[in-house]
């Protein structure tokens, strides 16, 4: 006993080659297998649920891409269309084209009897005149001829067409009658029924109607929100970092206000929208559902983002550009400014766009503010009335009609689209610039 | 105790043989905090020489060497006490200006670091800052002039618009000397500027700071002996906080009076 006290060491020799230390081993490679396992399992699963989110966004939503049309053979009389005989398309009577359409419906079934006219009526988008009023402004030379123009079909033929209702249901289970089944069947069969590209989706604002909603005014909504944002939390962010990170004194006072905005980071972000609410709105008395008030309220939320971000990326540079900046006889502002600051750049700049992506996927603050309004035209101006792309998501979801569900999964896409497209930048600056010194 | 040091660390000699003192440092002591890192120096630094600063690590060397240009003033916890004299003028004088101190006292660090910019961008940082100049052909003349003196001019001169950071470690250190040297300064301060060079970029170096003698006064740290007795005139041997002994660069290592110079010159700590 006592000379192991005296070599510890000494006395352990051929200890790694014992029986117990090969046990030992064994158990130590056991747990390494096992903890690999484990981490395989939660990957697999993570991918299995993303795969499975975005399978059922995929599904749900390719079909609002396409829209089912009927080609009509429309007469268009200028008596209808233009009673004042004014020649000026103010003076048109808007409504006169949904008749026009349905007498041209009524020609392309002669047969069908008065008290039938109103199912076959149902074939047709009740806004199918608005698509062709649109045409007739385009090019008013078809003013006083017969044109064959393709309508959207009303949204329960659109939906019967994709199959997304299921036509072999007992009649008083689906919206379309059989009566209208033959219809459709007739018109397929001569030709004149085919499901076309949904380009209103792209170029249009909200909607009651399915056919005629489109996700444009969202998305100018939405740019012009995250440009408020951007303008806004960008210099703020920025300044505020380099001042914390760079100038200020390190004591009690600057480590409180980096506790507080590592923890405004945390906050829910309905509570800037209650903020953004009590004082933009209700004290400054600025106008609601406006992106510049969306804009601002989603400044205050991006904030700490930025602010993290770009002292991550300040901190990042390295200590002896600095030294080398100051031996040079630069103060420190000029050190900051003509060295720190532009190789923190693309660390702030990654930064910022991820904090923009969050934004753009922002719901909850803006819904406290009035951005889920039912507007109908994109915003002309930052003070507008305007929606943005998630809230209009949310719109959709919550509307009645069947055409709302495939609307609000290619509207996710398309935010999906927008979100990948900016992470992928931010991913592709922080490669271009990594590490340069 | 301190009278003893202070005598014992002011040269004697050097004033007698009639050299001009460029910079001075009277009772010098550098606080990090509540450490004190430097116990009060006391060394004058004559113009056109070279000053070598030896001793073990941690001993301050890099510390007094900062206090010289000011570079402690960006460490929060330092302050520094003493009389520190550039010529006639007081460095720690709270009316100074440091921007035109570090004009004056460049520096070179260990590491090499120059800007990640060009290398043309980088000798006329301080110029432009300074005002040295103002047209592209005055930048130009200074570009080619300070790269000739680092002996760099020959090997960067058809790619003076390449980063900087693409050169060679030894490349790179020239280039910081060259940077410095651009803004036409009266003390250059080198903190181990060869420590990460190999032999040969290492003889290049040394050799210029021969040449640079001519014009500059030169203050360097160097762990390598061999290196302080072949590039410095005197040289001061720091240990503990404390300046040893400063003399004659031949003087301190065939005949020093200090038995811990002797033991650190010959190899026996540090
Ligand atoms: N920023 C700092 N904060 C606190 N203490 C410091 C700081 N810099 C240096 N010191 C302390 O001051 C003393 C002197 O350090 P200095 O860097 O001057 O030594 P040195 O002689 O240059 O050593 P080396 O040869 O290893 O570079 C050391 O004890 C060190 O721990
Ligand atoms: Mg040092």
């Amino acid at each position: 006993m006592t000379d192991i006290v005296a070599n510890p060491i000494a006395a352990n020799t051929g200890f790694h080659r014992t029986e117990a230390a090969e046990k030992r081993l064994r158990r130590r490679y056991a747990a390494e297998q096992r903890f690999k396992i484990y981490g395989i399992i939660a990957i697999t699963l993570a991918i299995g649920m993303l795969v499975l989110l975005l399978f059922t966004i995929l599904r749900n939503g390719v079909t609002a891409f396409q829209q089912t049309a009927i080609q009509l053979e429309v007469t268009l009389d200028p008596a209808v269309i233009d009673p004042k005989g004014t020649g000026n398309p103010a003076d048109w009577d808007r409504a006169a084209f949904q008749d026009l359409v349905h007498d041209a419906l009524y020609k392309e079934f002669p047969d069908v009897s008065r008290g039938d006219r109103r199912e076959l009526r149902r074939m047709i988008s009740p806004v199918a005149g608005v698509f062709l009023g649109n045409q007739v402004l385009k090019d008013p030379s078809m003013l006083g001829q017969t044109v064959s123009v393709w309508l959207p079909a009303s949204d329960p033929i659109n939906q019967i067409v994709k199959g997304r209702i299921d036509r072999e249901l007992p009649e008083a289970n689906r919206p379309v009658s059989d009566q209208q089944l033959a219809w459709l069947d007739q018109l397929r069969e001569r030709g004149d029924s085919k499901t076309i590209f949904n380009s209103t989706f792209f170029t249009a604002s909200d909607s009651n109607y399915p056919e005629l909603a489109g996700l444009w005014g969202s998305v100018v909504g939405s740019i012009f929100t995250l440009a408020v944002t951007l303008v806004l939390a960008l210099p703020i962010g920025v300044a505020a970092a380099v001042y914390l990170e760079e100038f200020a004194p390190k004591n009690k006072f600057t480590d409180l206000i980096e506790v507080n905005i590592n923890n405004l980071a945390a906050v829910p972000s309905i509570v800037f929208g209650l903020l953004g609410l009590a004082v933009f709105l209700n004290f400054f008395g600025m106008p609601r559902s406006a992106p510049l008030v969306g804009g601002m309220v989603i400044a205050l939320m991006s904030l700490p983002t930025i602010i993290i971000a770009s002292r991550a990326a300040l901190k990042a540079v390295p200590p002896s550009i600095r030294e080398a900046a100051l031996g040079m006889g630069a103060s420190k502002l000029q050190t900051v400014w003509h060295h720190v600051l532009p190789l923190a750049m693309p660390g702030i700049l990654t930064g910022t766009i991820i904090a923009m992506a969050q934004a753009l996927g922002e719901t909850a603050p803006l819904l406290m503010i009035g951005m889920n309004a039912f507007v109908t035209a994109p915003p002309t101006g930052l003070l507008s009335s305007s929606s943005v792309l998630p809230v209009q998501i949310y719109i959709w979801a919550d509307a009645p009609e069947r055409g709302f569900v495939e609307l609000t999964s290619a509207a996710i896409m398309i935010l999906l689209i927008f979100l990948i497209t900016m992470n992928g930048i931010a991913i592709y600056l922080r490669k271009k610039f990594e590490r340069r010194w | 105790m301190e009278a003893m040091t202070m005598s014992q660390t002011v040269d004697p000699g050097a004033a007698a043989a009639g050299k001009i003192v460029k910079m001075s440092s009277r009772g010098t002591k550098v606080f990090y905090g509540e450490k004190r890192a430097l116990h009060g120096i006391d060394v004058d630094i004559y113009r056109n020489e070279v000053l070598a600063l030896i001793g073990p690590s941690g001993c301050g060397k890099s510390t007094f060497l900062r206090t010289l240009n000011r570079m402690n003033d960006t460490i929060d916890i330092c302050r520094v006490e003493g009389k520190l004299m550039l010529d006639d003028q007081d460095i720690y004088d709270p009316k100074l200006d440091v921007v035109q101190l570090r004009a004056r006292v460049g520096m070179v660090f260990q590491k090499p670091n120059p800007f990640p910019k060009s290398i043309y961008e980088n000798i006329i940082y301080g110029p432009k800052l300074h005002g040295l100049a103002t047209r592209k052909d005055e930048f130009d003349a200074i570009v080619e002039a300070s790269l000739q003196r680092a002996g760099l001019w020959n090997e960067v001169k058809d790619r003076l618009l390449e980063p900087g950071t693409g050169l060679s470690g030894g490349q790179q250190q020239r280039l910081c000397i060259a940077r410095a040297i651009a803004v036409s300064p009266e003390v250059i301060l080198m903190d181990e500027p060869c420590s990460a060079l190999d032999p040969i970029a290492t003889a290049h170096i040394e050799e210029l700071i021969d040449e640079l003698r001519e014009n500059f006064t030169i203050v360097i740290v160097t762990h390598n002996m061999q290196q302080a007795a072949r590039v410095s005139q005197r040289t001061a041997f720091f240990h503990l906080g404390d300046l040893v002994e400063v003399g004659e660069t031949e003087d301190i290592f065939t005949n020093p009076r200090d038995e811990r110079t002797q033991g650190y010159i010959t190899g026996r700590y540090g």
